[in-house]
């Protein structure tokens, strides 16, 4: 057996393993759906009239504020599943089952990286689920756009995923989990320009907007914005390419088993 | 002297300032069953996570049939069964999802791991209950598959941390007779740590640890002898007491 078909099979296994998991969660499924549902359809009403949006790239013309946030919602689902798989990866590692992953005859690397592209392909189904429902609901978007937002997904999806799998490298217990929906989630999703576009918040705060300038989630929403329209944001696409390597790198680090942050965990366990 | 599964060559590790095991040393050889006998905190689980690499010792070696761990991970990894304390099943998953999970992260083909899973079950008398959800099983039927799983790519080391912990005593039995039936049968080498006497066979060879170092090393007759005991219990008893005093 070649390196190649025992890696493709491996990819395959913890890829079909995740979605497995996915699908016999059903409630899990729903909660990614109603989260963002919520705001397009009870949010984005009440402030549709409150917030104006001008025409700025990638839009030609005058859109509605549902239309506006649609890739910060797309955005929000990969974040919180990128959380949900950090969540899952703590889970795993208090019950053992991240064990048997890491003692699998494959590199690190590679192990977490799949295990990243399972997040991943989790949260795509996701959003294409939220996109089909936006479409009932009447928000208006390019049938081109389900197709040139993949490979925009994948890279945000990889991102977010990364940042998560940072986080499970350091979070010691699952009791702690909560305290990254105060100090992760909510800022990077607030700091970013998945609800109002960032010349509102430079309006209102230079600080704000330069903080909301160098937010990864920031270039992740806009590459997901632009590729909706089938257009490409080479600055976007770059900042997130650039954080992925450095949240995976990060992350690879945090599990390895000689310098990392495991070790250390089982000290305090 | 048989030709060695695992060879563990003056390893030390410490967590912050102490060590947790210190300058440890045991070979065991193929078809070899041994007892890592030790009480709760003696430093097995350490050991047993520098042997899977969870964890990389900055001093010592490990070699698993003959390959460097350090230098070579993916390769010695891939001769090793690993059954850990905690349950790692994924309870969510049925018991053939979970095995072919476990196939796929081993390289083996869909095809072959269905044939490879139909044998490791029968064989633990689990062949009609594959399609059940592990959530649905008791502990020492999902402790049947994970050793089913940990056998699935046939390797010449099986190593368990206490593998019985948490089951009554049918179910402990059941898993210790089986695991030695199969180190019998199939010459693999396995290395079981346990704080239960009672689950070492006359014929093991036994290997003592506590506080992370080496008490005594050899077949459960030559510890006796080597401690004036009658039996293992006496034995384990006497060493541990001469370190506590």
């Amino acid at each position: 057996m070649s390196s190649a078909v025992h890696y493709g099979r491996a990819l395959n296994g913890i890829v079909t393993r995740e979605v497995l998991r996915f699908l016999h969660q059903r409630e899990r499924f729903l909660a990614a759906l109603v989260r963002p549902l919520v705001w397009l359809l009870v949010f984005a009403a009440g402030f549709r009239a409150a917030l104006g949006v001008s025409i700025i790239p990638p839009y030609e013309t005058y859109i509605t504020y549902e239309t506006y946030i649609i890739p910060g919602l797309v955005g929000m689902i990969q974040l919180f599943n990128g959380m949900q798989s950090s969540l899952s990866m703590v889970y795993d590692r208090e019950m053992g089952s991240m064990r048997t992953l890491l003692v699998s005859p494959l590199p690190r690397w590679f192990l977490l990286t799949s295990k990243l592209l399972a997040g991943t392909a989790v949260s795509v189904l996701q959003v294409y689920a939220f996109l089909l429902i936006a479409l009932a609901f009447g928000i208006d978007l390019p049938a081109i756009g389900f197709v040139t937002v993949l490979p925009a997904l994948l890279l945000s999806g990889l991102m977010l995923g990364a940042v998560g799998m940072l986080l499970s490298s350091t979070i010691r217990q699952l009791e702690n989990f909560a305290g990254v929906m105060n100090f992760v989630i909510f800022p990077t999703f607030f700091l970013s320009s998945a609800l109002y576009p960032l010349w509102k918040m430079q309006e209102s705060s230079v600080l704000l907007f330069q903080i909301c300038s160098a937010n990864p989630f920031t270039h992740a929403v806009e590459l997901i914005r632009f590729a909706l329209y089938a257009q490409l944001n080479w600055e976007s696409l770059g900042w997130t390419a650039l954080a992925l390597l450095a949240f995976l790198g990060a992350a690879i680090y945090g599990y390895n088993p000689a310098r990392g942050f495991m070790p250390r965990r089982a000290q305090a366990e | 002297m048989t030709e060695a599964a695992l060879e563990i060559d003056a390893l030390s590790y410490g967590y912050g300032r102490g060590f947790a095991i210190e300058d440890i040393s045991f070979r065991i050889g193929k078809g070899e069953f041994t007892a890592l006998l030790g009480p709760n905190g003696a430093g097995k689980t350490t050991l047993f996570s520098l042997i899977t690499r969870l964890f990389e010792a900055p001093r010592g070696n490990i070699r698993v049939c003959g390959i460097n761990l350090r230098e070579h991970p993916t390769r010695a990894l891939a001769h090793m069964g690993v059954v850990f304390q905690q349950p790692t099943l994924d309870l969510d998953l049925t018991v053939r999802q979970n095995l072919h999970y476990f196939a796929s992260l081993h390289g083996i083909g869909r095809r072959d791991a269905a044939n490879r899973i139909d044998e490791a079950l029968d064989r633990l008398d689990m062949g009609e209950r594959d399609k059940e959800k592990v959530r649905q099983l008791n502990g020492g039927h999902r402790r049947r598959v994970e050793l089913a799983r940990a056998l699935l790519h046939r390797p010449d080391l099986l190593v368990l941390d206490e593998p019985t912990v948490g089951l009554d005593v049918p179910a402990r039995r059941s898993i210790v007779e089986h695991v030695h039936e199969l180190c019998r049968s199939q010459g693999m080498a396995v290395l079981w740590a346990t704080h239960l006497i009672d689950e070492v066979h006359a014929d093991d060879r036994v290997v003592v640890i506590h506080k992370g170092h080496i008490l005594a090393d050899g077949s459960v007759a030559e510890v006796n002898q080597n401690n004036s005991s009658a039996n293992l219990t006496q034995t384990f008893h006497r060493l541990i007491n001469q370190v506590a005093a």
